[in-house]
């Protein structure tokens, strides 16, 4: 457990009325990317601010870089980085001026600070934009602008809550490829998203849903472990199908997302068949029934309704 | 730590100036409101509309309406024929003032009777009627002693030797002219600091949480301490050059006399303004929105302004009302201001003022500074 930056353990915290994170517990290694997924109101942005330090637990431990976030959070935050769903950036200083406060806050010497700038504002590609002003920065470059700001005292660890909302998928790219290497260079980075093409990207993901943990692995193994595809029917008639179909052969679960119906199922191509002959029989008029990649949404609803089914070991 | 801070001014300072408008609101408002004041604000009353309305027309009573055209005080602007005028004349604003004489009016005088003059005043501005109506009683008083002279020369010559009179010398001190804009202009610079200060601090903070920059300071190493310091520093040296900038302009512009010692009148500022930065703290610690906490400035600015006794007399004041002055911390620096612009007095008499500000102002700074730190987590 030593080698371990982030070590959590029986995390819980309570806000009036609800129980944001329930018992939680995981460990994250030095150089890896750790992405904690989950829909909104999982608890992810909970857990990030108790990693920062800014938000003390009702029961439990955690520590960052070997530092007792409980016990001393003010040490905690000379160690890390926290980048909140929106940066704080000073939209009328400009992008030297925002980077050069950060540094100072943190205490980064003089000259450590501008060759550290100049290297990370080349590597995401902003290095021109340097005597701008924040507030004239695109969506994805201020995003970008906060990552080189919460990286310019060189943290242990990264903390971000959902980097990439609204961004566009170029600088989505070079955000993704700059946390790479970091971890490179042997910074851990926790990444919460409620995407899951993003939490592809990570080395490890912890599902999270209701402050809880359901799945703590890689991106591939949760895939392989949540065996089965998706089946799509788009319908005017969503609630009769998902009452004539709920109980059909090979069929785990049945979401409605937007005007279509999600059926998890064991095995798509030969239960296509099985499934519109059924609506056909039935006279259940439907626009489309297709297999479809399974959305982050898919994979909750799946697993969610495994946890409920099998309580946890 | 010191760097930190020192960052954290900077950047203050950097929200300040280089944002047009802000720089703007930072000079323009304090010198036109000086302006303004100077040339406007006074409780002199001259040149009040006035209509006669003579029935005796009498040598006497033509020599007591003259009185009236001959001040500067009063403009005779109409000569009625008859009763019905006056409501149309008053109702129309076109006069402030008419002055009826009954017929007999000489008649009385000559026989040493008391002769009744109507005087029907405007009083919807009760200031103007009032100071009006003391300016006809002057008049009038005067009118009376000569007439009254003249008839005794004329009857018993003799006795003028004996008749007693007193005559008031007014020497006003400090102000021999007394002139309103002395009274005025330090005033106006206790409230324009006031304004300015409180909008100040509550906006810079508060905009902080708004554009949530303030919870990415929470996860740096920034102390509350070195944040607030940071975040009211800059303000209290905008606010003694705002003094500096005022004072100047109302010495030069307005010939207002500074009597004191400059470094009284900084001192009294810092101590003013420490209040008005733990005011805009507190307002900070309660709002969201700089539109809420334009709102509440607002709302402590006003009755501020009101019980200071800038404009109205504290004095005059219900008894409650004047506990509550004691809690306002412009009552006391506009003393500071207007004793030592002046008067020219110094700490010697100025001690009791500064130290209620320094009451005032180090609790106000506690209460913020208490729930600024509640306000953060």
């Amino acid at each position: 457990m030593d080698d371990k930056t982030v070590v959590v353990r029986e995390l819980v915290k309570d806000f009036p009325g609800v129980r944001a994170i329930d018992h939680l517990s995981f460990d994250v290694a030095p150089g890896e990317i750790f992405g904690i997924v989950g829909p909104d109101g999982a608890g992810k942005t909970t857990i990030m601010r108790i990693l920062a330090g800014v938000l003390p637990p009702d029961a439990g431990a955690a520590t960052v870089a070997r530092c007792d976030v409980v016990g001393d959070p003010e040490g905690v935050k000379h160690l890390i980085s926290y980048m909140p769903q929106r940066f704080g950036l000073y939209e009328d200083l400009t992008v030297n001026e925002n980077i050069r406060f950060y540094a100072d806050l943190f205490g980064v010497r003089r000259s450590d600070r501008e060759a550290r700038a100049a290297e990370l504002l080349k590597a995401c590609g902003m290095s021109e934009f340097r005597a701008r002003l924040a507030g004239k920065l695109s969506g994805g470059m201020k995003q970008k602008l906060g990552l080189v700001c919460a990286l310019i005292h060189t943290p242990r660890v990264l903390l971000l809550d959902e980097p990439t909302n609204g961004v566009d998928p170029v600088s989505r790219r070079e955000f993704w490829a700059m946390l790479y290497s970091l971890a490179g260079q042997g910074v851990t980075v926790v990444n919460s998203t409620a995407y899951l093409d993003e939490a592809e990207r990570c080395h490890r993901i912890a599902l999270l849903h209701q402050g809880r943990l359901l799945f703590c692995d890689s991106p591939a193994r949760l895939k392989s472990r949540l065996q089965g595809s998706v089946v799509s029917i788009v319908s005017s008639e969503a609630r009769r199908i998902r009452d004539a179909l709920a109980a059909a052969d090979g069929v785990s679960s049945v979401v409605l997302v937007g005007d279509a119906l999600h059926l998890f199922v064991d095995d798509a191509d030969r239960r296509i068949r099985d499934l519109s002959a059924r609506l056909i029989g039935n006279q259940i008029p439907f626009d489309e029934i297709v297999r479809v990649t399974p959305t982050i949404e898919d994979l909750f609803v799946e697993a969610v309704r495994k946890d409920s089914a099998h309580p946890a070991p | 730590m010191i760097e930190r801070l020192r960052q954290i001014l900077v950047k203050e300072f950097i929200h300040l100036f280089r944002d047009k408008h802000a720089r703007f609101s930072l000079i323009v408002p304090p010198l036109l409101q000086m302006l303004i004041f100077g040339y406007a604000a006074t409780y002199e009353v001259n040149r009040v509309s006035t209509a006669v309305l003579d029935f005796d027309h009498s040598p006497e009573s033509r020599e007591f309406l003259e009185r009236f055209s001959a001040s500067s005080r009063f403009q005779v602007r109409y000569i009625l024929q008859n009763e019905s005028q006056i409501t149309s004349l008053l109702d129309h604003r076109r006069v402030v003032l008419v002055l009826q004489i009954q017929p007999g009016f000489a008649e009385l005088l000559r026989k040493g009777r008391t002769a009744p003059v109507q005087a029907v005043l405007d009083g919807t501005d009760s200031n103007t009627a009032l100071i009006a109506a003391g300016y006809i009683n002057q008049i009038a008083t005067r009118f009376a002693q000569d007439y009254q002279l003249q008839l005794a020369d004329r009857l018993r010559p003799a006795l003028m030797t004996f008749a007693p009179r007193i005559e008031l010398q007014e020497r006003p001190w400090y102000n021999a002219n007394l002139e309103g804009r002395w009274f005025f202009v330090p005033g106006v610079i206790g409230t324009v600091l006031l304004v300015t200060v409180i909008t100040l601090t509550a906006f810079a903070v508060v905009r902080e949480r708004e554009i949530g920059t303030l919870e990415q300071l929470m996860v740096t190493p920034i102390s509350p301490a070195e944040l607030i310091v940071g975040k009211t520093l800059p303000f209290l040296l905008v606010g003694l050059a705002t003094v500096i900038i005022t004072a100047i302009a109302g010495t030069l512009w307005f010939q207002v006399p500074f009597r004191g010692n400059v470094f009284v009148l900084l001192l009294g500022t810092t101590l003013f303004l420490s209040s008005a930065l733990g005011v805009g703290l507190l307002i900070s610690t309660i709002c969201w929105t700089q539109q809420q906490s334009f709102s509440l400035a607002f709302f402590y600015v006003t009755p501020a302004i009101m019980l200071s006794g800038f404009g109205y007399p504290i004095a005059s004041m219900p008894h409650a009302l004047q506990l509550i002055t004691y809690l306002d911390p412009l009552r006391f620096y506009l003393v500071v201001l207007r004793g030592t612009f002046i008067k020219g007095v110094g700490l010697g008499v100025l001690w009791p003022q500064m130290l209620a500000m320094t009451l005032l102002g180090s609790g106000a700074l506690t209460l913020a500074t208490l729930r600024f730190h509640k306000t953060l987590d």
